[in-house]
């Protein structure tokens, strides 16, 4: 082939390519840098999914930025503020009233209306919708007029109640009652067109990032006073944690939802990046890692057994040496710093542990196991060996790096610990279905209740295969029976709460059915590059994450805070 | 020739029907399965829980035996439907592969065909003089024995972090939009070079190595030494020693294809190029079967086109054999 065929055919090749490539094109062509908002961390996989009622799988920003909640809940004042709804209140022991606010419409120009609360509340009647469970609890929902919504409860469950009011999207009835039920679950194709009540609209998606663009006639400029300042968001797909990393220290990422470990000498080393607290822990707590044991074999099934593995753990190398100080230590409880006030320090005082490695052999040769063949760690009373195996995810080095300082600290105590490293799904199926000794898990996140914490606990019954709560299969009928009671109490009865959270931690502390390890961070990383005025503890109090159910709480706040950077 | 081709072909069918059985077979055989994995990610209740996982279960078709899942597969791989992506859902199978083809055949095509045309010319021109056979020839070595991802990983640090000259991740500029501009075709070729350049290099040392041996060998033939006491000119030498080592460098293609298959997916995760690569990664991760199988096939189909090329290239250049087959 001569110089001239191979130049065309290049040139043909390039030209195909991008016509492959390049959709209808959008109609912009370039974002303009000061008015973008470049974010990561929350897309594992191409964007493909606009669809709020799949919720693990929605694309960033769907719940949030498009679709909006009743309510939005601030975790770091504990308030519910008003959002779609004007006003939500018990009318009477099993009656909740809301009242919409006047004035907002959806994306096409539709006024929002209480039909469509109550399609979106009625949507829960199909088994597959995610918060089905709601009519476990619900009698009835009715439009009592345009703006008002009465729903009617068999049994008031208020924590689950208050976690619905923000958690879950109000969708359109007038386009959503005419979809069939397959295009409801999203299975007769994408739909990139999402019409919600956000101040965002799609504007254009391909696999490696989601473009949000801000719309006109977004109701919370003039009823709330917030104005998003970014006209265009770009959420990038996430790639390796090089990359991610490499692009905040370019400028090119303004905020890094990324877990990038070493974080903390970054921050420290003025390379511009910031983070929520400017020194340990860096960031705030999001969810809790726990030790989750396998109750019901031998010896985890002996409470005193469980209670010396717990102080035989080494977590503060853990927090310090394998998260660099990202992380912080659990409390005993194990709940969130956030529900710092339902923690009752009297009974941690007396029944709470803490690492202390003597008194760990201590307690194991108190409730009577002795290392009877000498090789340094005990065996199970009957003289069988004790050998547990502790499991987590492939590839989730921070959590490998983890369980290993677990087996040398256990081990200096007598217990004898082994790792292993199966991959995801093998490792959630053998949880799942009971088939484990020990295992990292951190399932529930913030959100607006220790009612979510005490039922992953606590729940009853336990099935064959145990799906969401309670791997442990610690069956405690007087502890579920607490759980119960705690959801049957209002949200703002603060005192009723802790009257209850109190006992159970009493149980909690000591039977210990899951050792509460770390508080794994709200990873958050934010550049100054172009943006500034980000959440931090000296500044904004908000929670400044863009990853599924964290929008409604509080992320338009710190989208209306943010300021353009200083231009030299 | 018809025979010859014809025999091809019967071949070809066979090793695809196994490969894309085998493929289909594997992932099922793993533990876990992918609905269980989607939902662990759903805060949901364990009764919405239990009716989501049989909601997706017979969407997804795997609530039935498994030898009628085997059956369906290529009852619809036949009338061309590749099925839902289980980890992108709701987007077809086509959809995903149609989005990352194009990246997957713009990083391979070029840094295949110029790796060994490059590295071929490259090799016999080393094969000449002795020092430079000497430069070359360590060189060569360590190129072709660097895994992909870890000069990848190099050259991502070196050219992008360090010395920001390319970006180091996407198939484009985040702040753009695909269009006929010469700045979007700018940013894509920006952003295609460096996963280019990785998989060209470690090729182009693995194919000057091997050129380069089959020269000196064919220099050293009965053919080369009578030309050379004839008088003939050098040149006119090392052409007809070049037309003979060509031949097993293309059947060496023919073998090295799968070999690249792997190291543009290497290349591709670690560039966070959204290739076939890249897809196939996250599919074994997430045990997405339709996804999986929807790639492989592609992928196999590839390999098996490629071949029958190479088979035909080689055809055309070996006049043996189509003389032997004329007359035959």
């Amino acid at each position: 082939m001569n110089h001239r065929t191979r130049f065309v055919s290049l040139a043909a090749a390039a030209v195909l390519t991008m016509a492959a490539i390049a959709p209808a094109a959008a109609q912009v062509e370039e974002y303009p840098r000061n008015e973008t908002l470049y974010t990561s961390g929350t897309q594992w996989g191409a964007p493909s999914d606009w669809n709020p009622i799949t919720d693990w799988n929605y694309a960033m920003g769907t719940f949030g930025l498009v679709y909006e909640p009743l309510f939005d809940y601030d975790p770091l004042t504990n308030e519910y503020l008003p959002w779609l709804a004007e006003s939500g209140e018990w009318t009477s022991d099993n009656e909740y009233t809301i009242k919409l606010r006047d004035g907002v419409t959806w994306a096409d120009g539709e006024a929002l209306t209480a039909d469509d609360v109550v399609y979106t509340i009625e949507l829960g009647k199909l088994p597959q919708v995610p918060y089905s469970g709601i009519w476990n609890f619900l009698d009835s929902v009715e439009a009592v007029d345009d703006l008002t919504v009465k729903v009617t409860f068999s049994s008031p469950q208020h924590q689950q109640w208050g976690n619905f009011i923000y958690n879950r999207p109000v969708l359109p009835e007038h386009i959503w009652s005419q979809k069939t039920e397959e295009e409801i679950m999203g299975a007769n194709g994408p739909d990139p067109a999402p019409i919600g009540t956000g101040p965002y609209q799609y504007l254009t998606h391909d696999p490696s990032r989601m473009v949000w663009q801000k719309r006109d006639g977004w109701w919370g400029t003039e009823a709330l006073g917030l104005d998003p300042k970014p006209t265009y968001i770009v959420d990038i797909v996430n790639g390796s944690n090089n990359v991610a990393l490499g692009l905040v220290l370019q400028g090119g990422l303004d905020l890094s939802n990324n877990f990038l470990p070493g974080v903390a000498t970054l921050v420290d080393g003025g390379y511009g990046i910031h983070t929520y607290y400017p020194e340990p822990p860096y960031m705030l707590s999001a969810n809790t890692a726990w030790l989750a044991m396998n109750t019901t074999e031998q010896p985890l099934d002996d409470p005193a057994f469980r209670k010396a593995l717990a102080t035989s753990i080494d977590v503060p190398t853990i927090v310090n040496v394998v998260y660099g100080n990202i992380v912080k230590a659990a409390d005993p409880t194990g709940l969130l710093p956030t529900w710092e006030q339902f923690v009752d320090q009297d009974v941690v005082d007396q029944l709470g542990f803490s690492y202390d490695t003597a008194a760990a052999a201590q307690m194991l040769a108190d409730a009577g196991y002795v290392d009877v063949d000498g090789d340094g760690f005990v065996e199970n009373k009957d003289g069988s060996p004790i050998d547990l195996e502790t499991i987590v995810p492939n590839g989730w080095t921070d959590w490998m790096e983890s369980i290993r300082v677990v087996a040398d600290s256990a081990g200096q105590a007598g217990i004898k610990i082994h790792t292993a490293f199966p991959d995801y799904n093998a490792r959630t199926d053998q949880i799942h279905s009971g088939n484990f000794d020990l295992a990292i898990v951190n399932d529930k996140q913030l959100s607006n209740t220790p009612w979510d914490y005490y039922n992953y606990m606590f729940r009853l019954p336990i099935l064959d295969s145990q799906n969401t709560d309670n791997f442990a299969r610690y069956e405690n009928p007087e502890a579920f029976d607490l759980v119960q009671q705690l959801d049957l109490t209002p949200v703002d009865d603060i005192e009723g709460m802790k009257a209850i959270t109190s006992q159970l931690q009493t149980i909690s502390l000591t039977d210990l059915p899951i050792i509460p390890l770390w508080y794994n961070g709200a990873w958050a990383q934010m550049s100054d590059a172009v943006w500034t005025n980000w959440p931090s503890d000296e500044g904004n109090h908000y929670i400044p994450v863009t990853w599924g159910g964290y929008w409604q709480m509080g992320g338009m706040r710190w989208l209306d805070a943010l300021e353009l950077a200083a231009t030299e | 020739m018809r025979r010859y081709f014809a025999r091809k072909l019967l071949f070809y069918l066979v090793t695809f029907f196994v490969a894309v059985t085998i493929d289909w077979l594997i992932p099922r055989f793993a533990p876990g399965d992918p609905v269980t994995s989607m939902i662990s990610r759903v805060a949901a209740q364990p009764e919405a829980a239990a009716a989501m996982m049989d909601y997706f279960n017979g969407t997804f078709g795997l609530d039935v035996p498994i030898w009628q899942q085997y059956l369906n597969f290529w009852t619809s791989l036949l009338q061309g439907d590749l099925g839902v992506s289980i980890w992108l859902f709701p987007q077809p199978v086509t959809r995903v592969i149609m989005d990352a083809l194009p990246y997957t055949l713009a990083l391979l095509v070029p840094a295949v065909l110029l790796a060994f045309w490059a590295g071929n010319k490259f090799g016999a021109f080393a094969a000449r003089k002795r020092w430079l056979d000497g430069a070359v020839l360590p060189l060569g070595y360590i190129l072709t024995a660097t895994p992909y991802m870890w000069l990848a990983i190099l050259l991502a640090w070196l050219l992008g972090s360090v010395w920001q000259v390319f970006p180091i991740a996407g198939a484009y500029g985040f702040n753009l939009a695909p269009a006929f501009t010469f700045q979007f075709a700018g940013s894509l070729l920006q952003h295609w070079f460096l996963p280019f350049l990785s998989l060209f290099l470690v090729g182009f040392g693995g194919w000057a190595i091997g050129m380069r041996n089959l020269i000196i060998y064919e220099l050293d033939a009965d053919y080369s030494r009578y030309l050379s006491s004839l008088g003939a000119p050098d040149k006119l030498i090392r052409s007809y020693a070049y037309k003979n080592a060509r031949l097993p460098q293309l059947t060496g293609l023919a073998l090295q294809l799968g070999v690249i298959v792997t190291g543009a997916l290497v290349t591709e995760v670690v560039f966070s190029y959204p290739g076939l690569g890249w897809y196939s990664y996250q599919a074994i991760i997430n045990q997405d079967y339709f996804l999986l199988q929807g790639i492989f096939l592609f992928v196999v189909i590839g390999v098996l086109l490629a071949n029958f090329v190479i088979d035909l290239v080689y055809v055309m250049v070996d006049p043996r054999v189509r003389l032997g087959m004329e007359g035959g």
